[in-house]
Parts: structure tokens; sequence; C-alpha cells
């Protein structure tokens, strides 16, 4: 596999200047010396991005990652370090950059679409499309400045996605238009994508790196965390960056005055070797250390889950009678096991309590006492991974020789019935 | 900014598609080209980008127009009434306030503000037009020279309109040119483009950082235009100098400003004689010299320009790298 961008030891530092001089007059007066701190936005950053793939870079805000596109569309020179762009390259930064708001719609195309790199040639060819594209068919011959700002945007992406570069650098503007207008974006990257161009998509939503990427980066401070598949480095920056999940043992508190109390509570999922997340669909295991003074001959365990924005996902049935049990005392290990955790990403907290069958005393409640990861592997998104058998059949089954039956139900439909039951 | 360098096509097997019917991808195919980033000036691939992009230009110059003229047929109709009455203004006050007795002045004050115009039109837009245009250069990767290069396209655009005027008022006044001398002025507009072109660029990069070279740059525009024999001859200047043996270098210090040769040329050939004579005295107005001297003048002031020019690209390509964190 080709390398399509190649990025080498890329760094680059911007000057926060303290007092800012903008005027010669300013500099003469002040000798010429400009005091600032230097502010590494980059350090060494480097990666292979192959040709035909799309990869996705996730940070937070100001951790880089847009710098680095803009070094690789050439809009920055990095201060040190090299990149390497195989074929021709196209970025859309901002949608509509460039537009002159006195002149039309068809002024702009034009403008923009050479700004961007095309041939005049070539845009008097799809300038049909681009205009069909942006719905503006209308418009096309109005100034730009009477634009709202959806078909403002709308043209700007419709140019944007017709210059079909061999690389096309993304920064967040995916998210723009109705629902429609996102699906025919969505479609063009989908089809970028099958022609083997390579895309580079910059985000710090999950969701978008997820459903398209092959690959992902994570970027803090400037440099580069990992690089992965989407699944594994969106966990990578849920939890090193947003500061969430790593498993943590509870403190074990001791006995109070009560008769029992819950100690350590222990998470261990069923996936294989050792690594700190599951997967969705596998087992798990949470263990709850319980110390008893006397004996309890009904006490019913309890579990919840939470997810990390501290929405409940599961809470056991409190009178579901395999919940009951008797602890002797002195105490013992409770046991819940989870043949299969259909959660997708994400970092869930679990509580553990018991109390009493009869609702009357909570011998102890251990709030949200430890936490497991899930990280997917796959492109599913969302909160649950809901199994789902997908089939085909041909709308009527009269190639069989089958006669359908009709359930015409309490009120029978007054036509069409003649239809299916030929 | 960036270089290429041939590489072999890829050995993959070739995936062809047809988008839409219009283009086809071929991976291995389009890119076997490799663009270089890095903290470099280059300045082969500048030149290479530039020639690549003069579609581009062209339409930067076009919107740069359409702004200023707000797409109306009368908006060019005026913008070739102000020349026509900058000339008649001129003919009233050398010809029948100021008493000048030089023959057809308004025609001499033309010719010479012809180029001073295209000069000054261009560098003082240029200043500002990076600035301006921010929206475009933080945000679009292209040769950002092109700003700088399509106020110069307007420039010329106000030259031709100006040109039309001053034909239809040297019908008027019945002045012919000096035919043999119209054959050097294509040369001497290349020299004038090229010069402007390199002062532009150069601007329009310095006033990004030095926000002030704007008003610094009116005020040596000014020193500028007195310096340059359009309001006065350059008959004038010699003649006086004359005076002084000892001061006959100062013709060449005179010369050495690379306007003035370009001046020079125009007036030539528009005005069309280098005397004329009043009450018995004849008073010189531009050297006597043939096509060759003319031309071979300009050659060494293109060839400067071109270096300038050369120059300015460098120097725009080593502050072109923070214009995105400048603006």
């Amino acid at each position: 596999m080709a390398v399509a961008i190649e990025v080498r030891d890329i760094s680059k530092q911007f000057r926060l200047y303290n007092e800012k001089h903008t005027s010669l007059k300013e500099r003469v007066i002040h000798g010429g010396k400009m005091p600032f701190t230097p502010f590494w936005a980059l350090r060494d950053v480097n990666v292979d991005i192959n040709q035909g793939e799309t990869f996705g870079i996730l940070g937070r805000n100001g951790c880089g990652k847009s710098t680095l596109l803009k070094c690789i569309a050439g809009i920055l020179k990095p201060t040190s370090g090299e990149i390497r762009v195989r074929g021709s390259l196209a970025a859309m930064l901002e949608l509509g950059a460039g537009f002159q708001p006195d002149m039309s719609g068809r002024d702009n195309i034009f403008l923009n679409g050479s700004l961007l790199g095309l041939s005049r040639a070539d845009i008097e060819k799809r300038f049909d499309d681009i205009v069909a594209f942006a719905e503006l068919e209308e418009f096309i011959d109005n100034q730009v400045k009477f634009y709202s700002s959806g078909m403002y945007v709308r043209l700007g992406f419709a140019v944007a996605v017709n210059v079909e570069p061999d690389v096309l650098l993304v920064d967040e503007v995916l998210a723009v238009g109705d629902a429609a207008f996102q699906r025919k974006c969505l479609d063009h990257v989908k089809r970028f994508q099958r022609e083997g161009r390579t895309i580079v998509v910059v985000s710090h939503g999950s969701d978008a790196i997820r459903q398209n990427c092959g690959r992902a980066m994570v970027m803090n401070h400037g440099q580069v965390i990992t690089v992965d598949d989407p699944g594994e480095a969106i966990r990578v920056y849920m939890a090193d960056l947003l500061g969430v999940g790593t498993i943590e043992g509870s403190e074990s508190a001791g006995i109070e005055g009560n008769v029992l109390a819950i100690g350590t509570v222990q998470a261990e999922h069923g996936g294989s070797g050792s690594r700190v997340h599951m997967y969705p669909g596998e087992s798990l295991t949470v263990t709850a250390d319980v110390d008893s003074l006397a004996s309890v001959p009904k006490a019913m365990a309890t579990i919840a889950i939470h997810d990390d924005k501290n929405e409940l996902v599961f809470a056991s049935d409190p009178d579901d009678p395999a919940c009951e049990m008797e602890i002797p005392a002195g105490g013992g290990i409770v046991r819940f096991f989870f043949p299969e955790v259909p959660l997708l990403d994400g970092t869930y907290s679990v509580s553990v309590g018991v109390r009493s069958d009869t609702d009357t005393a909570i011998f102890d409640w251990k709030d949200q006492v430890t936490r497991f990861e899930v990280a997917n592997p796959g492109r599913a998104t969302g909160r649950v991974r809901l199994p789902v058998d997908v089939s085909f059949r041909l709308r009527s089954a009269t190639h069989t020789g089958e006669v359908p039956t009709v359930d015409a139900g309490l009120f029978p439909p007054l036509a069409g019935w003649e239809e299916n039951a030929s | 900014m960036s270089l290429s360098v041939d590489e072999p096509a890829s050995a993959e097997p070739e995936r062809t598609s047809t988008i839409g019917g219009s283009t086809r991808f071929v991976p291995g195919q389009s890119n076997d080209q490799i663009t270089v980033v890095n903290g470099k000036v280059q300045l082969g691939q500048r030149l290479k980008d530039l020639w690549a992009n003069r579609e581009l230009l062209i339409l930067l110059t076009r919107s740069e127009l359409k702004v200023k003229y707000k797409n109306s047929v009368l908006g060019y109709v005026w913008s070739m009434l102000n020349p026509a009455l900058v000339l008649a203004i001129y003919f009233v006050v050398f010809k029948i306030i100021a008493k000048n007795y030089q023959p057809n002045f308004a025609i001499w004050l033309f010719a010479g503000l012809l180029v001073w115009n295209l000069f000054n039109v261009a560098a003082m837009s240029a200043t500002s037009v990076v600035v301006g245009k921010a929206g475009i250069v933080k945000k679009v990767a292209f040769p950002r020279e092109l700003l700088a290069l399509s106020v110069v396209g307007v420039a010329l655009v106000l030259f031709a309109i100006q040109v039309v005027v001053l034909v239809v008022a040297m019908l008027i006044f019945g002045v012919s040119p000096d035919w043999s001398m119209v054959a050097i002025l294509p040369l001497a507009l290349v020299t004038l483009v090229t010069f402007t072109g390199a002062i532009s660029i150069f601007l329009s990069a310095v006033n990004v950082y030095l926000r002030d070279t704007q008003h610094l740059t009116e005020v040596l525009m000014m020193a500028w235009f007195w310096g340059t024999p359009i309001v006065y001859t350059f008959g004038q200047i010699s003649g006086e100098l004359a005076k002084y043996p000892s001061l006959m270098w100062m013709k060449y210090v005179f010369l050495s400003n690379p306007i003035t040769p370009i001046t020079m040329t125009f007036q030539r050939a528009i005005y069309g004689r280098t005397q004329y004579t009043h009450a018995g005295n004849v008073y010189h107005v531009l050297p006597n010299w043939g096509v060759g001297s003319y031309a071979g003048l300009l050659g060494v002031v293109l060839a400067v320009s071109i270096g300038l020019f050369l120059l300015a690209l460098i120097v725009f390509g080593r502050l072109e790298g923070n214009f995105a964190e400048e603006l």
C-alpha cells in the first residue's frame, strides 16, 4: 500500500506575544523587541497515511489537529520537519471560504472552484451538477450576500465535493445543512472512499470517526497519543483525554455499627488477555466482598449500572428471587455474572447494594464503586448492541406459487385488497 | 513551499471508476506527483505554481473589478470619465491659466501619468490586499502572491481604459505618435508590469506584519512621483544639470529610478517629439536617442525588475508561512 501523506517530525511553533506591535512605528519605539512565549502547537508529529484510506484525527480543541491539517494543506508552514503528499490535494477547512459577498453565486462557483484547484473548463463541465447539488437553481445569479447561511454552506460544499482530489482534507464541516443534505454529503464521502481516494477527517466527535474511518489518530498537546483502529483510538481519546475510565478498586469500608458492609468491589470481563476494556457481547463478572457481623438469612443483592453521563443503564429487579441469598456471619463474596453485556462504547460505573428482603433496611449501598469500559471494534454506534437479523424477500410470494393470506384485521381495507388476492 | 519530484507510477493494479460521467480517477496515474511541505522557500516551484494558476489570477482580477464596478456598464463608463476629466483639467490649468508653452502639454502629462497610475494604483492597493482577503488566506491553500498580482491586473485594466481616452484625445489634438517608438511600447509595458508586480508582492507581504506600511507607502509614493519626470520633462533636468558639470552624475541617479526609463519611453512614443521651439529658443524635452538606446535602457530595467520579482517571491515565501496566524 503506497503512502499518500508522509508526515515526518513536524513541529510548529506559534509565538504568543505579550504585547504585539503590528506597525513599524511601534517597533521603532520599542527598539524592535517583542517579548513572546513560544507555544508548540505541534511537536515531532510522525504519521503515514495510506492511499485510499479514510483517516481520522481526534482530539480536544487546541490539541493541534487543525494545525496539522493546515500544515498538510500548505496553508501553514511547519517550523521544522517535512510533509510529503502524493497526488493532488484539496482542503475543506471552511465551506465557502473566499466567497465574495458582492458577486453572484455563479461567479463565486468559478472563483471558489478555481481557488480549490479546478480549471475553468472543469468548472464549466460540472457547473450544472454543482448548482443542482447545492439546490440553488433559482438563486444562482443572486449575490451571495443575500443567501441564507444554509444556502451559503450548501454552495460551498457543492463546489468542494466537485474538486475530486487524490487527497481530501476535511475539518469537521460535514455537519452542515438539513438531514437530507447531510445524507447527500455522506454519499459523496462514501463514493470518494470507493474510488480509492484518501480522506483525512479532523473531528472531536467520535461517531463520525467511527462510522467513516479505517484508522484514527489521537492527539493531545500537539503530540500523537496513538494511531490505531477507530474503536481503540476512540477509547484512548475518551479515557486519556476526557479523564474518565480507569478502573479503580473501591476503598474498603469498615463495619460501623451495621450488620453488614460491602468491601472491595471488582468488575472483570470474560474477554481474553490483559485488556482493560471489554468488547460488546462479552461476559462480565462483578464481585463484592461482604463482611457481616451476624448471619443474614434473607439478603437481597442488587446491582446498577450507570453510563458516563450518569444515566442509569440498568438496575436489577429488587424482587427477583434469584437475588436472594443467605449471608452467614463473617461474610463472603457476592458474585454478579452477566453472561453477555450488549453495551457499546463507554465507561460504565457499577453500584452494588445489599438490603433486607422486606425493603425495611438497606444494609449497605456502594454507589458507583467501580467501573468497566467497553470499546467497540465494530462500526455500530449508540448505547446498546441489539442483535439484529437482516434478510430480504420479495414483496409478493406469487412466484413461489403460494397464495398469500391477507389478514384483513378488524377493519378490512376497502380498496387494494384485490391486488393482494390475485 | 513545495517541490515536485517525478515518481515512477506505483505498481498497484489500477482501479478505474467513472464519477457522474465527468472525471476518471485512476490511482497510480494521477498521483505520481509528490508535493513537499517544509519550512523552505522553493522558488522554482513557486513560479510553476503561479503559471499553473494563471486562470485563478484572471478570476481574482475579475472579482476585484466586479466588486469595484459592481458589475455595471456605467461603472466602466465612469472609470473612463475620470481620466477624461483629468485631461480636461490639465488642459485648462496648464494651457490657459499657467501658460505652459510646451505644445500639447496635456498629452505629455497624460503619457507619463499612464505609467505612474498603473504603478501607483497597484502598489497602493497591494499593501492591503492580503490583509483584506484574510478569509481566503487563512482557509484555502493557493499561491497567495496571486492576490498581489490580481491588483496589478486591475491596474492594467484601468490602464487600458486610460489608453482609450488618450487615443481619443490624441485624435482631437492632432498629436501623432512616433510609430518606430510605439513598436517598443510592449517591451516597456512588460517591464512596467514586472516591476510593479515585484513591488506589489513585496508590499502585500510586509503589510501583514507591519500594518502601517500602507501609510508609509503613501508618503514614499508621493516623493517617488515627484522624482520621476512626469509633470516636468527629463530635458529640463538635464538642462539644469548641464549648468553644473560637476553634478552631471546626478543624471544617472535620476535614470536609476526604474520608472523613469519606462515613463520616458511612453512619452517618447506618444508625444512624438523630442524638442519644441518657443520664442526662438529650442527646448529639449527628451533625449534624442534612437529606438535602440531606449530599448537598451528598458532591457536593463527589465533585467533588474525580473531580479526584484524573484526576490519579492522569496521574501513573500518566507513571510507567507505565518500569514494564517498573523491575520
